[in-house]
């Protein structure tokens, strides 16, 4: 018998069996189920369809950060809904206004994200707890209601494309660029229905933050989650912050059946994703030059304090080019009382940004930062498509927190190796 | 189980974001999100999902976005059924949850040969569709019996109630 891979062996704990197959429909076990303000409503009142009681109410996380604070009275309203559904059923884990901000963060932060946990979230970005280890899996409202109805999801178990990085990056390219080659090599649709595995020297060296974005950009390529190998990095987060214990060691066996592709990444350069897909990745040097309206630097993807701190390093004693915003939303409250302490929100302001409450908000143009018709923005977040940051003639080139930096000084897509000393 | 309805063609790549915009993502009242499905990226969609639709899309449909928002903006503006070459993983399991049918065409099927506006039948238990003017017949994958079992029941939460009943 071949051995199993990473997600094998999850899967198979959560089925409570020694071993589940590839291709296998299964009913797993869920650890943790989220949800936020905008696809929680429906998914609370489906569960209600279906059943008066919370399969438990320690193991259900609601976040609110997809308009915080609402900036519509619908919003408001769904924001009502869900708290009054957290008072109803004792839900535990409950992320106020200003006490959280962006689920996958927050999930990252409270120590949610145990290695080998299976973690259902109602939302596309879930894969972000991959970082740790953790295997989670963006769903649909109604899924998350038969899982707040019954802890247990139906799964196909999936194939695995392990990605093996090697290599070490240069000045000025980021865990970002790494994410955004990955999406351009497979393609938007190069692992749907897969498990990404990430493996490598380039991973190892990376910081749980790092982990965290190239996690997050695994769902870009239409995989089920990724999951970044467990390593002593992981295994301390687990140990210092984890809710419990986990599986703990969460990699593919050597002789399991897997694809594999390897990249090295020495001479990879900065890189953004032009206009309308993500797997559009071109190096930055082919649409240098071109002017920007606004820079956005925030999201679950890139709205970490290492992102702002980078944008701080190139915005210190610079001004932001005339005619152009830059919009930074920390991706929580831990993240911006950070940012606060070491000063990096005063230069940001002082440069001539706007700091936003922690919020997803520009990142899918639902507030602080829509583009008008026309408009041109470098993001640091995670989806170019049509319309996604406003208007459906506005275009969005994602690039790293750097480029966003640089570009915003230079009001044009910037290299940030120039700006960066 | 067997539908009916005019075909609507669309490409490869189509977003949640496409389907249904986030600032409609205020609400999932069926009518309001009908109201603006496609809105930003084919306008006239809605008038011609009216009468009843079964789109015919290219590879990943509905990638992006968890937001159910999406199937439930196609369901009520007529869409009866999704045929892909293939389909975004959320997106399917969305459209099988809320019960609306989504099955893989495969391109060796010749999908040229079906037009924006033919009449069309889907027998979805056999995955076979039919263009009622021709006769003419294309194969999809026949879903899982698992997923049609949802389907059959008009959804995840209809199958749900049926099975624990």
């Amino acid at each position: 018998m071949t051995g199993l891979t990473a997600i094998q062996k999850v899967v198979s704990r959560k089925t409570g069996r020694p071993r589940v197959e590839v291709g296998e429909i299964v009913e797993a076990k869920v650890d943790f189920l989220m949800l936020h303000e905008v696809t929680g409503p429906l998914a609370v009142e489906q569960f209600e369809k279906i059943s008066g009681k919370l399969w438990d109410p320690s193991r259900v996380i609601v976040v609110f950060d997809h308009d915080v604070p609402p900036s519509t009275i619908e919003l408001a309203s769904q924001m009502r809904r869900m708290r009054s559904f957290v008072r109803k059923h004792g839900v535990r884990n409950f992320f106020e206004i200003g006490r959280g901000g962006i689920a996958h963060q927050v999930l990252f932060e409270e120590g949610f994200d145990v290695p080998g946990f299976l973690i259902v979230g109602a939302d596309s970005h879930t894969c972000t707890a991959g970082a740790t280890g953790a295997i989670g899996i963006g769903v649909g409202s109604t899924d998350a209601a038969v899982v707040l109805a019954t802890g247990e999801i139906w799964l196909r178990v999936p194939e695995t494309l392990l990605v093996e990085i090697n290599g070490r990056l240069g000045k000025g390219v980021f865990a970002k660029d790494v994410a955004l080659s990955i999406v351009g090599k497979i393609g938007s649709n190069g692992a749907t229905y897969k498990a990404l595995e990430y493996s490598g020297e380039t991973v190892r060296m990376m910081s749980l933050s790092e982990r965290l974005t190239l996690a997050n950009l695994s769902v870009e390529t239409g995989a089920k989650t990724g999951i970044v190998q467990t390593d002593s990095k992981s295994i301390e987060y687990a140990e210092h912050y984890g809710k419990c214990s986990g599986l703990l060691e969460v990699r593919s066996d050597h002789d399991a059946d897997l694809e594999k592709i390897e990249m090295d990444v020495s001479n990879l350069e900065p890189v953004v994703s032009l206009p309308h897909s993500v797997d559009n990745v071109k190096p930055v040097a082919e649409v240098e030059g071109l002017e920007i309206d606004q820079a956005f630097l925030g999201s679950c993807t890139n709205g970490r304090f290492d992102d702002l701190h980078v944008a701080f390093r190139i915005l210190r004693g610079r001004r932001i080019a005339p005619g152009v915003r830059l919009v930074v939303s920390p991706a929580s409250v831990k993240v911006y009382t950070e940012a606060l302490r070491a000063g990096i929100i005063e230069e940001i302001v002082r440069a001539g940004g706007i700091v936003t409450s922690p919020t997803c908000g520009a990142c899918l143009g639902m507030s602080r930062g829509v583009l008008a018709e026309g408009e041109v923005a470098v993001s640091s977040s995670n989806r170019n498509f049509i319309g996604r940051m406003g208007d459906k003639k506005s275009r969005v080139f994602l690039a790293s927190p750097a480029t966003v930096a640089a570009s915003a000084v230079e009001g044009k897509i910037t290299d940030p190796r120039r700006l960066l000393a | 189980m067997k539908i009916r309805g005019r075909i609507i063609r669309l490409g490869d790549n189509v977003d949640t974001d496409v389907i249904i915009p986030a600032r409609y993502l205020v609400t999932h009242d069926a009518e309001v999100l009908a109201k603006h499905v496609f809105e930003d990226y084919y306008p006239e969609f809605r008038v011609k999902a009216s009468g009843g639709a079964i789109i015919v899309a290219g590879e990943n449909f509905g990638l992006g976005s968890s937001r159910e928002h999406a199937v439930i903006a196609l369901k009520h503006s007529g869409v009866k059924a999704v045929v892909a070459k293939s389909f975004a993983r959320i997106f399917y399991r969305n459209s099988i949850n809320l019960g609306l049918p989504a099955l893989v065409i495969r391109e060796a099927e010749g999908l040229d040969r079906l037009k924006d506006g033919d009449e069309a039948e889907l027998d979805v238990a056999n995955g076979v569709l039919t263009i009622i003017k021709t006769g003419e017949k294309f194969s999809c994958d026949k879903m899982p019996e698992f997923i049609m079992k949802i389907i059959e029941a008009g959804g995840l939460i209809n199958y749900f109630l049926k099975k624990n009943g």
